[in-house]
């Protein structure tokens, strides 16, 4: 499809905006100046002070001589951004990719490819947008071309027509300026020092000859505007694929309501992931309330889903953040990410159950949302032998283990996050105990193996190495102890409790 | 009159159904290695659709009772399926179940901060068919919390095992069975140095419909074997050496 872009240029972009809002200025003549080098430069002109010849770039206090009972007001920088954000945020109806035109910052572009016939044909289109526009107070000019460049140049310069036909866009630029082509102003003042008044003079040259004189830059903007270099939009608001709207009679303000709004979003939304294919990873949920609030609450999925009564139950653990007040007047549920679905095998026989079955993954997913992933642990061993470390968190649900479990060392069922100290007595150097005492319970030793010595991880940590001993006392509870450092050793060694054995 | 006997047996046979029991099919009995112990239960099956509570007070018992609880897992995760382990102060250490013949990274593990949201993972879990057990560690559990996770298994069979940690609040719950695990000396042979394989003495303090006992238990490096008595060993007499 051949693509269209409109260029909407606001000419008095600030002007404007201040006479919507303070209609007594319209018969006055007013500036906007913002400091510069310790002088107040004027940034944009009303159209009565225009007439005075005021400009922008001027000083204040020279417009002031030429212009009497000029009125200054202070501009903010970044407020032409402001304003074209919302005015783009408003022209989405018009089409779903709009942008902020950066060169000069006073305008809008407009990705149209198949979205004109809406409104009757481009003429239609282009009417519409301007007789909004002028009612709400703005003065625009408007151009429609093939290439974003065409359009800006037609937009701002053109003087016979703003409809350029499809392929016609090198013709509407032959007697335009080269202004009208978004240079910067080094190249411009050697075009026009060469006598290039116009596109057609030089747009003929050899390429070689263009780029040794006016640069890179130069080339890009022309072929940009002539449509052999694509241009790419920045739009203001990315699109989202799969988006659902519910706009409702009454305003909702009941649990059950908001059920049922939900189950109808996520009908179509489902079906219409599941005819490309895709299933849900996140899912975000606005609510638009009478009052003027909106609230939103979001779900994750583990995997790609697009099955209705899981993410039902995914939002309905969420309902209770949606808080009502008033009532809610619209609903629109957007699908910011998706993954392609995997559409497994119809299988005849159960299925293995496992880690990746499908209602494990529900079940995560419900946790997830409820308590957070955070509270979700698997464990992969690790290849250390520090027994805090010889496990470690696994990433993922279905992530593999890189080396086996070792078995061939006994480890305790049960192991405290923190080894506690306990008193022993021992008789021989380097045997077990012969009795400990753990939470003022002596418990004598009856049985025991070790030692097993653990080195610490030097590059790691700092500290003495851990001797391990696995004893029973004389009622059958095992445990496993371990002294801290060599007997006799510089530092002072000292006797811990580390875990219980089954 | 032998009409009316007929049609309380078969009453009652659907009860012990519906409760989670599976009657014993002949040649086909499901057992799951705890030998005697089997036999307490109704039907002589341990109940796989139920929920088992663990007394637990001494850190010695529950360390025990993990134990025990791993022998169970190993056959019933023997198909290949997952277990999640709920609870808020978790000691467990991961790499231990493998002397059980368990598959840690089967194991998920979800510790939140309240015991309000282990009941919900229990709950939840429990409903979840992919699943082959649930192992939740709780302080208490009141009768109608165990009435929801009871409900919970009896649709879905999935076994769920809780570990209660106050001994001093019996309160009554709807648990199938109510063990309690304990520590024993283990057992190796004379003059042998070392530690024996670990052995307990599992009470089964109540069973529906079952007669509750006390058995010795060791898990012999594969496999429960229930110690019957000490086997004393005397020296032959009369033989002699060289």
């Amino acid at each position: 499809m051949q693509r269209r872009f409109v260029s909407i240029w606001f000419r008095q972009l600030l002007a404007d905006w201040q006479l919507i809002r303070r209609p007594e200025l319209k018969d006055l003549p007013f500036v906007f100046a913002a400091p510069d080098h310790g002088r107040m430069i004027i940034t944009a002109v009303s159209p009565i002070a225009s007439d005075f010849g005021v400009q922008a770039g001027m000083r204040a206090a020279d417009a002031k001589a030429i212009c009497p009972g000029l009125e200054v007001l202070d501009d903010k920088p970044g407020r032409p951004k402001n304003l074209l954000k919302g005015l783009g945020e408003w022209c989405v109806r018009y089409s779903p990719i709009v942008a902020i035109d950066e060169f000069g910052m006073d305008g809008l572009m407009l990705d149209v490819s198949g979205c004109t016939h809406l409104w009757g044909g481009e003429r239609g289109y282009l009417k519409e947008i301007v007789s909004r526009l002028k009612s709400k107070g703005y003065s625009v000019r408007l151009a429609i071309a093939d290439t974003p460049g065409a359009a800006w140049a037609v937009s701002h310069y053109g003087t016979v027509t703003p409809l350029i036909p499809t392929g016609g866009q090198v013709d509407a630029l032959l007697n335009l300026a080269p202004d009208a082509l978004r240079l910067g102003e080094p190249a411009l003042a050697k075009l026009r020092k060469l006598g290039f008044y116009q596109v057609k003079s030089f747009i003929g040259m050899p390429r070689s000859v263009l780029r040794r004189r006016f640069g890179e830059d130069f080339l890009l903007r022309l072929a940009q505007a002539i449509g052999t270099e694509n241009e790419v939009l920045i739009p203001l608001q990315v699109p989202v694929q799969f988006s659902e709207r519910l706009a409702c009679l009454e305003p909702i303000k009941t649990r059950n309501g908001i059920e049922i709004a939900i189950h109808k979003l996520l009908e179509n939304l489902c079906n219409s992931m599941q005819a490309e294919g895709k299933g849900l990873r996140t899912g975000l949920l606005t609510c638009y309330r009478i009052d003027g609030k909106v609230v939103q609450v979001d779900i994750g999925t583990s995997g790609a889903t697009h099955n209705i009564s899981h993410l039902f139950k995914l939002f309905q653990l969420k309902i209770d953040q949606i808080r009502p007040a008033l009532g809610i007047e619209l609903f629109v549920m957007d699908v910011p990410k998706v993954d392609d679905v995997e559409v497994p095998q119809e299988e005849m026989w159960t299925s293995t159950p496992g880690l990746d079955d499908k209602s494990v993954t529900r079940l995560l997913d419900r946790v997830a949302g409820k308590v957070g992933f955070q509270v979700i642990h698997r464990y992969l061993p690790a290849t250390k032998y520090w027994p805090e470390r010889s496990v470690q968190k696994a990433a993922s649900v279905t992530e593999k283990a890189v080396t086996t479990w070792r078995v061939s060392k006994p480890r305790p069922t049960e192991l405290l996050k923190i080894p506690v100290p306990i008193e022993v007595m021992a008789i021989i150097t380097d045997h077990p105990p012969k009795f400990f005492i753990y939470k003022g319970v002596r418990h004598m030793v009856a049985k025991a193996d070790g030692p097993e010595r653990i080195e610490r991880e030097w590059w790691l940590d700092q500290g003495e190495h851990r001797d391990y001993y696995q004893v029973e006392d004389e009622e059958g509870g095992r445990y496993w102890l371990f002294r801290s450092g060599h007997y006799g050793g510089e530092q002072k060694y000292k006797w811990f409790i580390h875990g219980f054995f089954a | 009159m032998d009409a009316k006997k007929e049609l309380f047996q078969k009453l009652q046979q659907d009860i012990l159904l519906w409760q989670g029991f599976k009657p014993v099919s002949a040649g086909k009995a499901e057992r799951i290695g705890l030998g005697e112990i089997e036999n307490s239960f109704p039907g002589c099956v341990f109940p796989k659709k139920a929920i088992h509570e663990f007394v637990t007070v001494l850190p010695e018992q529950s360390a025990a009772s993990d134990g025990f609880i791993a022998g169970l897992l190993a056959v019933l995760m023997e198909n290949g399926a997952a277990c999640v382990w709920a609870s808020t102060s978790r000691r467990l250490f991961p790499s231990s179940l493998c002397l059980f013949n368990v598959a840690p990274e089967r194991i998920i593990f979800m510790d939140v901060q309240t015991e309000k949201d282990v009941l919900w993972i229990t709950e939840e879990a429990l409903k979840c068919e992919g699943l082959a057990a649930v192992v939740a560690e709780v302080n208490n559990l009141s009768l109608i919390e165990s009435r929801r996770l009871q409900l919970a298994v009896e649709s879905s069979g999935v076994t769920g095992f809780i570990l209660r940690k106050d001994g001093n609040k019996m309160a009554s719950t709807v648990a199938t069975a109510r063990w309690r695990i304990s520590p024993l000396p283990s057992h190796t042979e004379e003059g042998m140095p070392g530690l024996g394989f670990p052995r307990w003495q599992v009470e089964l303090l109540k069973v529906r419909n079952g007669k509750p006992g006390s058995f010795i238990l060791e898990w012999a490096g594969e496999k429960f074997e229930e110690v019957k008595k000490q086997t004393v060993w005397s020296e032959p007499e009369g033989r002699q050496i060289g």
